[in-house]
């Protein structure tokens, strides 16, 4: 593309690009344009593959001059992935197998069928559903981080100018004073989307305050949170997005030098940012006096390489320095004294990608979603024991009862709901009583929990709580980074204690431990990752007490999921003597007479790997 | 022990191809781990006399981060996801599964050099919980039954 | 200074703004409990949690690490009081202690440290509960390979205060944090011992170690073990030992000359002879300023660079082989003394030199490794020196012996061969000291004449690099002094590089040089509230003075004038530099760099 080296220039850019694009969208080239979805989940199912294919059969066929094929970002719903959607009709079709590229082919492009089979059925009234905005889980999302995700493609700057790309930057470099800039994005009540929540355009403000030769904007794409995929989403879907939001964040608080920390784990949102950032330098929107105004800002990546708590943003600056992740004490906050001892600001990803809408639609419209003190909208990566896993962004205020059952159609195979974990690692696990909760920073931290990145983690009646503090007190433990005291050897006291209850070794007495380590943990660890450490343990406790109790006093898992707690037993009238059982049993603990008599387990012998109640036929094997 | 002069060599261009950035430790060690797979103590000396940084710092570093290895991996690396949505969903049931097949524990690598099994936080593929990665081919919703096949397929690749 | 009124237990107080709390606290009578922080901040991680106290506003309230939060953020103005007794922060503070002993191995009575740990006392302070969270405790290493220092990371809390010596004022970072999370350890680089690593053995490590993780190896049984065999057990002290051993008895700092109650402690210890090293000091001084003449004429290369400290030696071996031609080839003064009792005494005695057992008192962890060096060996292979005992095992001897030191009387050491000694080599002890001491005898040496003023102040003080030029008839001597690894390197990059304008350097491995040993007596803060807040400041120069004063009080100052040298030349050696005293008090040196081949 020629290179957009001025104002004027990125204007007429805009202007060719969005009519290019909604040319495409609208079919007004006379072509149909066909996207394939080439988020992660997708890709991991093949959906490389199925745009290659259907290339390939667009060419065999003849269409090239009627057809167009190439990759979008996520679509949302990655658990019917991959899905394709056919411009202009926008028909989308889901769960598309390599198979099915010349099924669409012949039915879709060349007969104008729509493929029956492969439309989303809505599983209440199983009707058959062809358009995205017709199916339930999209009604009530609103994308503004998301903004173009799974529309353009994400190796196209082209495609982001036609959707609005660059012209926040445009009035932010034209119209405002960074210093307006700022206020721009205070006003808009934007809060941090990695965690803390902590006010955006304050924090900017901080680092404008300083006076320095040098600053830096720093994006967090750390994201390590296990089970939240939203900020690789961004960064796969719409990297131009993220980069424009920190060339706005440069110009708002006088940082020339921004640096990117993605987790190395996300090999496709570190190709596209790798290319986006090498496009931008090419066009010349990235580099010395950005579109010939007096702004200069440079880009850098660096990867992240397995560190959870490199996501606290002072141990991400010590690991761009080439330093051990250990979080540093503050103050003096990074924006007196970050990167290098300079004025940073560190953003994350999902922050970063929604600042070009607060600066290209204003901040008023902005602001007026969201409740009071949460604005605007959150991307939530909604997985676990729920029908439609995948990435959904609602505006604040949206209850977790329209997040899980409307949008996420509810709990699979008829189970019962028991809880909703947020907030990661960090985060605790609400209940159906707090169902009614609005997503709002302030409401999950009153409930216990918190809006920590986006991870939104639903178990069902089969998931044992004391169980999930367990699995989280063991990935805190493993990952803390063993600076201070209270985090180094309190999460690993917590994460004994906790393997005591779930083995029934528990008492009450291990209870109160819990508790007094928790509560030293909360107050005194040395970085936030630490401080919230003990929040899945407070929360469950709380939440969930007869849970401990069952497994402390009477030595029983309530949910069945505690392997030294439950017991395997055959009643003997249902028993039909088969002798199945004692054939699948591991270790021989099963005896009884084949045809005779009734077999019986030998629980001394028992490994409960439950093999011999998934092959029972007859409902002859308890589990309790 | 004294490494090969050729890999001292390579490992010194390395250093010097970011010589020009701040701080440049971290990419330095991702691109010797990216091209020989581990990072042992004597590249460490070399890095530490290229960049400077007492080796027992850069040890710090390599032994700090789960991405930096001390030893070679197996060829094939079986990544079982204990991320939240996979454990929810018994994933861990699919990391003893692989263990139980692979004769080691995680993190471990198998005598014949061919596999290392390591358990990782999400590898993103939540939709498709529970996960299992080698290589970078995710195995989607698996269930321990379907391990010793997958694992079988690799051996009978390197028969091939 | 800035000042700011801050609110202290519901009290106001103005202190200096540019504290920490902790600091601040102190300055004005409280106490807060502490281990990683040290020195003034120069080590604060904010990572041991024991000094956390609760920062009260309107907004609520929250726990900080005192040692690092800044008190200008929580002034009084601003509607902040710290709160150091609320029941909340004395809970924090005392859970993290009782973690840290969860994992740490509680063989306290039998701990080197049993009585200078900071651990138990704030344990002590805190009220900690023993046993409240047991667990297991993360893997351990015990490292005793090293001939100087012991490692043992069951007891290490991972203050980080060896680290930051080791790299920040040393300049060498040998130790490290590693691995990460209830793992991390303290140590060398893949945990090596100190014995395979380039550790220089300055045991400055030891020095600030709050707890017994790292220590000297002790020599004491072989002490014992010699004196079972009915041995001749000679002992020597080195200077720097008399500036501090006082400080073991419960003397202030820099209050005590200790050289006539540790010459009678000793005797009462049952040694043989108790010598002064300061005689072999002034040998050293005899040899290396006519050694120093024979380069300045030509004979090897300038700059000449002193050789008495073996971690510098360490240091060289290991980082600057391509110097070691530039490193005095004389041994270090009790190396030297041990060779000519071995010899001279031994044969004026008619003892056979393998009865003769040397124990030399040092100030320092590097001179047990000097003593095993099959360098110094000169007498058919007999070990020049037998033990070496730091100025903390010195102490420990006598309080195990139920003498009551601060009640022994004054006596000299023993006048027998090798008995007087001058007051140039008591500054030995001391950065500057040994280029002082050389610098009168070349004098003499080169003019004939005594240097006027005799003291040569340019030298003296405790900045890390000095420097200085003397006129001696006509001939401008440039000359320079180090102390501690981190800024000698400075001066030898200059001789490396050939550009050094010096003809004669002396180099300290420890900052301060002897005096600032890693044997010497600990210095803590917590553990000394009447040392004052300031002692890490002060010590050194308190210690010094003491040598500087012992030195002005003399009458002979020269180490040519002392009268046992002179006879000792005349009857035995010839004269400086001869062959037998190349034989006897010359060493040599090996680069060690081979050992580690994958450095340049």
């Amino acid at each position: 593309m020629e290179p957009i080296n001025s104002i004027p220039c990125l204007e007429k850019a805009m202007c060719k690009c969005s009519e290019e694009l909604n040319a495409k969208v609208k079919g007004l080239n006379g072509k149909r344009a066909i996207v394939v979805c080439g988020g992660t989940g997708c890709l991991a199912n093949h959906s490389e593959d199925l745009e290659a294919e259907l290339k390939r059969l667009v060419k065999e066929y003849g269409l090239e001059d009627k057809v167009t094929v190439n990759h979008v970002g996520c679509f949302g719903l990655c658990s019917q992935g991959p899905f394709i959607k056919i411009f202009p009709e926008e028909t989308l079709y889901r769960a598309v197998q390599v198979k099915d590229a010349e099924t669409i082919v012949k039915e879709d492009l060349v007969g104008h069928r729509i493929v029956e089979d492969l439309l989303y059925v809505d599983p209440i009234t199983k009707m058959r559903i062809a358009k995205q905005e017709d199916i339930p889980f999209y009604k009530k999302q609103v994308r503004v981080a998301l903004h173009g995700c799974s529309l353009i493609n994400p190796s196209l700057v082209e495609e982001y100018l036609g959707c609005g790309g660059f012209k926040g930057l445009k009035r932010a470099l034209t119209e405002l004073t960074p210093q307006q800039v700022i206020d721009e994005v205070t006003n808009s009540g934007l809060r941090g989307r990695g965690g803390g929540g902590f006010l955006t355009g304050r924090k900017w403000q901080f680092a404008a305050n300083v006076e320095a030769d040098q600053k830096y904007i720093v994006c967090n794409g750390d994201e390590g949170d296990p089970g939240a995929f939203m900020d690789c989403s961004i960064l796969e879907g719409t990297p131009f997005s993220v980069i424009e939001g920190m060339m706005i964040a440069g110009y708002a608080f006088g940082a020339s030098e921004g640096y990117f920390y993605v987790r190395a784990e996300y090999p496709t949102a570190v190709k596209r940012l790798t290319e986006a950032i090498k496009d931008l330098e090419e066009a010349g929107i990235l580099g010395d006096h950005v579109l010939g105004t007096d702004f200069s800002f440079r880009v850098h990546l660096r990867l992240g390489a397995g560190a959870f708590v490199c996501g606290e943003e002072t141990a991400l600056l010590n690991s761009i320095e080439g330093k051990r992740g250990m979080p540093r004490p503050r103050p003096p906050f990074p924006a007196v004294k970050g990167l290098w001892g300079k004025p940073t600001c560190v953003n994350n990803v999902e922050t970063l990608a929604t600042v070009p809408y607060i600066l290209r639609e204003g901040w008023e419209k902005f602001a007026s979603m969201g409740t009071e003190k949460s604005k605007g909208t959150k991307v939530f990566a909604l997985g676990g024991k729920i029908n439609n896993v995948g990435l959904v962004e609602v505006p604040m205020g949206t209850t977790l009862r329209t997040l899980i059952y409307d949008i996420g159609g509810g709990i699979p195979g008829g189970k019962a709901f028991k809880a909703i974990q947020t907030g990661g690692p960090s985060g605790g696990c609400l209940t159906a009583a707090d169902l009614d909760t609005p997503i709002d920073y302030d409401a999950l931290v009153a409930k216990g929990s918190m809006m920590g990145s986006g991870g939104a983690i639903v178990m069902d009646e089969d998931n044992c709580m004391v169980n999930v503090a367990h699995f989280y007190m063991n990935f805190i433990c493993d990952e803390s980074c063993g600076k201070c005291t209270v985090c180094r050897i309190g999460t690993k006291r917590l994460y004994e204690m906790l393997t005591d209850v779930v083995e029934g070794r528990g008492t009450e007495q291990t209870l109160e431990d819990m508790k007094a380590i928790a509560s030293v943990l909360k107050d005194g660890a040395l970085c936030a990752l630490g401080q919230t450490a003990a929040n899945p343990i407070l929360s469950t406790m709380a939440n969930f007490p007869e849970e401990y109790l069952a497994h402390v006093k009477d030595k029983k898992c309530p949910a069945h999921a505690c392997k030294k707690l439950v017991s395997f037993t055959i009643d003997p009238e249902k028993c039909k003597k088969c002798s199945l059982c004692a054939r699948n049993c591991p270790v021989s603990a099963i005896h009884g007479v084949p045809g005779k008599e009734p077999y019986v387990i030998d629980q001394s012998k028992c490994i409960k790997c439950g093999a011999c109640l998934s092959g029972c036929r007859f409902d002859a094997i308890h589990k309790e | 022990m004294k490494i090969k002069s050729e890999v001292a060599a390579d490992v010194r261009k390395i250093c010097a191809s970011y010589a020009n950035e701040p701080s440049p430790l971290m990419m330095v060690l991702s691109a010797i781990q990216k091209k020989y797979g581990y990072i042992p103590l004597e590249v460490q000396e070399v890095v530490s006399q290229e960049m400077n940084i007492p080796v027992a710092e850069i040890y710090g570093v390599v032994t700090f981060y789960g991405f930096f290895s001390l030893n070679p991996k197996g060829k094939y690396v079986v990544n079982v996801c204990l991320g939240t949505a996979c454990y929810v969903k018994n994933s861990q049931t699919l990391l003893d599964k692989v263990c139980e097949v692979l004769e080691v524990k995680p993190g471990e690598t198998t005598e014949d050099g061919l596999f290392t099994v390591d358990a990782v936080r999400c590898i993103g593929a939540c939709a498709l919980a529970p996960a299992m990665m080698i290589n970078g081919q995710v195995y989607p919703r698996l269930t321990p039954a379907q391990i010793p096949e997958i694992i079988d397929s690799y051996r009978k690749k390197e028969e091939a | 200074m800035n000042t700011i009124q801050v609110k202290i237990e519901g009290r106001l107080y103005d202190v200096d703004a540019s504290l920490s709390i902790l600091e601040a606290a102190r300055s004005v009578g409280y106490s807060i409990p502490s281990l990683c922080y040290w020195n003034g901040g120069h080590n604060s991680l904010a990572s041991c949690r024991v000094c956390l106290v609760e920062v009260a506003s309107a907004q609520g309230s929250r726990l900080v690490a005192s040692c690092v939060y800044p008190v200008a953020w929580v002034g009084a103005d601003k509607g902040f009081e710290i709160k150091i007794s609320s029941p909340k922060a004395i809970e924090a503070r005392r859970t993290s202690v009782e973690l840290l002993l969860s994992n740490h191995s509680k063989d306290c009575q039998t701990c080197v440290k049993n009585g200078n740990c900071e651990l138990l006392n704030v344990a002590k302070i805190t009220g900690a509960k023993d046993n409240r969270f047991p667990g297991e405790k993360s893997k351990a290493t015990y490292d005793d390979c090293a001939p100087g220092i012991v490692r043992d990371t069951s007891k290490c809390i991972l203050c980080g205060r060896c680290v930051e010596r080791c790299k920040e004022a040393q300049g060498i970072g040998i130790l490290g944090f590693e691995a990460r999370g209830f793992e991390t350890f303290v140590g060398p680089a893949a945990n090596r011992s100190f014995a395979t690593s380039p550790c220089i053995q300055c045991g400055q490590c030891v020095n600030v170690c709050p707890t017994g993780a790292l220590s000297e190896k002790r020599e004491i049984d072989l002490v014992d073990e010699a004196f079972r065999q009915g041995k001749y057990v000679i002992v020597q002290t080195a200077p720097a030992v008399r500036a501090a051993l006082a400080e073991e008895f419960g003397n202030k700092i820099g209050t005590v000359n200790a050289t006539g109650r540790m010459v009678a402690a000793l005797h009462r210890l049952g040694f043989y002879r108790v010598f002064d090293t300061n005689f072999g000091a002034d040998l050293t001084i005899m040899e290396e300023a006519t050694e120093l003449l024979h380069r300045m004429k030509g004979e090897g290369v300038l700059p000449q660079i002193t050789s008495c400290s073996p971690g510098w030696i360490n240091f060289a071996e290991y980082f600057y082989p391509e110097i070691l031609p530039h490193v005095s080839t004389c041994k270090s003064p009790h190396e030297m003394e041990g060779a000519i009792i071995k010899s001279y005494f031994a044969k004026t005695h008619n003892i056979d030199p393998k009865d003769i057992f040397v124990v030399s008192v040092m100030p320092c962890t590097a001179k047990k490794g000097e003593a095993k060096r099959p360098q110094n060996a000169a007498n058919g292979g007999l070990p020049d020196v037998d033990a070496v005992l730091t100025t903390r095992e010195l102490a420990l001897m006598i309080k195990r012996s139920g003498i009551l030191f601060n009640e022994l009387p004054e006596e000299e050491f023993d006048q027998d061969l090798l008995g007087e000694y001058s007051g140039a080599g008591v500054i030995f002890g001391v950065t500057g000291g040994v280029m002082e001491a050389a610098l009168r005898t070349a004098y003499h040496a080169l003019t004939g004449k005594e240097y006027g003023p005799i003291d040569f102040k340019e030298v003296r003080g405790l900045e890390s690099i000095k420097e200085a030029s003397l006129d001696i008839d006509g001939t401008i001597v440039k000359v320079a002094v180090a102390s501690g690894m981190k800024d000698a390197k400075k001066l030898l990059d200059e001789v490396k590089a050939g550009t050094s304008p010096y003809a004669f350097i002396e180099i300290m491995g420890c900052p301060g040089g002897c005096i600032n040993g890693g044997g010497q007596p600990f210095v803590k803060p917590t553990l000394q509230p009447e040392e004052g807040a300031n002692v890490l400041k002060e010590y050194r120069q308190k210690r010094a003075n003491i040598l500087y004063t012992i030195d002005e009080k003399m009458t002979l100052r020269q180490s040519h004038n002392n009268k046992d040298i002179i006879a000792l030349y005349e009857n035995f050696l010839g004269s400086p530099c001869s062959e037998l005293a190349e034989e006897l008090l010359h060493t040599s040196y090996v680069s060690n760099r081979e050992k580690f081949p994958n450095l340049k």
